[in-house]
């Protein structure tokens, strides 16, 4: 399971949903998996609005992954500029005029999409359950009583 | 015509083979109209669209909107997230989007997250689902399978490589059998839409049958204000005035000035 898919996922019971505890869940015993993935600058650079940076941090703490800043990268810390302007680069297309990646933007794509949880449990900080991964895939089915 | 995802490594004796509701997914969302309402509703402006299929089974639909998303929604950088109830279909659907995404004759494809184990949209983050698209177990039965024994079938039997008749039966039972009038799961799913569509951008397709009362269902989503919009974006099997098969577009609407 990626680390983005976090961004979008809480407890699934109803009770926590409403409750800031529940997001983000907490890996515990993460057995985690390097999955490459091509780089592409332009979608680590739109989607870096959509991720919770606090939480994202905390799941790099969890994970014991290398600390994240503060604040989140500035869309200008992402790409250095094209010094030979109007040359047709080599390499990736979607490049173009917004310039080279740089390790910030690269930094952030390992994290975001390469890094996965293969193994593991994922908990919440409200209620305490624990959620099952196995092989990739996260288990979220309750048991009846708690639905 | 975008190319149709190739399911050949499915097994369909417990994971829903995809058949003429699917398709008309598939068309439906590749038809003009809809990807002209995407393609407005997701202007490059837009941050990228979580696009979110509850019940992916074999992995066709979300696999043909991912590897196709610059046709149908105008941008590459889309993300494709799925749940399943049945964890045999999460495995199934993951390489069915996985392979269409590498396939060489797909250009410009989105970004695939994952498939959940999961019951409808539990899990989900509110407000972060742009377009969610759901394929229900839309068949008039009897009863609901019986969730008590579902944590017994959602595995293989302990120390063995394939899986019983019955927990067969158990799992196709959960891709089609929708209790009364074959509502009773898509209520419950309709019922968490204001909850996890995002508050400006959410939109929602939702195959219904004949016996599912299209008009009452369009009547109800009608009943939660004038934020809300329904229309029919896709049928197939027109007979004697019968839609056979419907899809339902329900979208938030901007308040105006
Ligand atoms: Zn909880």
């Amino acid at each position: 399971m990626k680390l983005l898919t976090l961004n979008f996922l809480t407890c699934a019971r109803k009770a926590c949903k409403a409750t800031n505890a529940a997001f983000p869940l907490h890996p515990k015993d993460a057995e985690l998996e390097i999955v490459e993935v091509e780089l592409s600058p332009l979608f680590v650079r739109n989607i870096l609005p959509r991720v919770e940076w606090e939480a994202l941090r905390t799941l790099c703490q969890d994970l014991g992954l290398p600390q994240l800043p503060a604040t989140a990268p500035e869309p200008g810390e992402l790409f250095t500029p094209n010094p030979s302007d109007g040359v047709e680069g080599e390499g990736i297309e979607e490049v173009g005029e917004e310039g080279e990646p740089t390790q910030t933007l690269k930094d952030l794509h390992h994290v975001l999409l390469e890094t996965t949880i293969r193994e593991g449990k994922l908990v919440c900080g409200s209620c305490g359950h624990e959620y099952a991964v196995k092989e990739g895939i996260a288990n979220f089915l309750l048991p009846s009583h708690l639905v | 015509m975008l190319p149709t995802p190739s399911t050949s490594h499915v097994s369909f004796d417990n994971i829903y083979e995809p058949a003429e509701d699917s398709f008309l997914l598939l068309d439906t969302l590749s038809s003009a109209p809809e990807t002209a309402f995407l393609h407005s509703r997701f202007p490059p402006s837009a941050p990228p669209p979580l696009v979110l299929e509850v019940g992916t089974g074999s992995g066709v639909v979300l696999a043909f909107v991912a590897s196709n998303a610059s046709s149908i929604l105008g941008r590459r950088d889309i993300l494709a997230l799925g749940t399943d109830i049945n964890s045999f279909a999460c495995r199934a659907s993951s390489t069915t989007i996985r392979t269409a995404i590498a396939d060489p004759r797909t250009s410009k494809p989105g970004h695939f997250l994952n498939v959940i184990n999961a019951d409808l949209t539990s899990l989900i983050r509110p407000g972060s689902v742009d377009v969610l698209i759901f394929n229900p177990p839309y068949v008039p039965t009897p009863d609901l399978p019986d969730l008590v024994t579902h944590e017994k079938y959602n595995a293989l039997p302990l120390g063995t490589k394939s899986t019983t008749f019955e927990q067969d039966s158990h799992l196709l039972a959960l891709s089609y059998a929708g209790g009364a009038d074959g509502m009773e799961i898509t209520n419950k799913l309709l019922a968490q839409l204001p909850e996890i569509l995002h508050p400006a951008r959410g939109v929602a397709y939702i195959l219904l049958c004949a016996q599912n009362k299209p008009n009452d269902v369009k009547e109800y989503i009608v009943s939660w204000g004038k934020s809300w919009a329904v229309e029919t974006v896709g049928f197939s099997g027109k007979k004697a005035g019968w839609e056979k098969l419907q899809i339902l577009r329900i979208w938030r609407i901007a308040p105006s000035g």
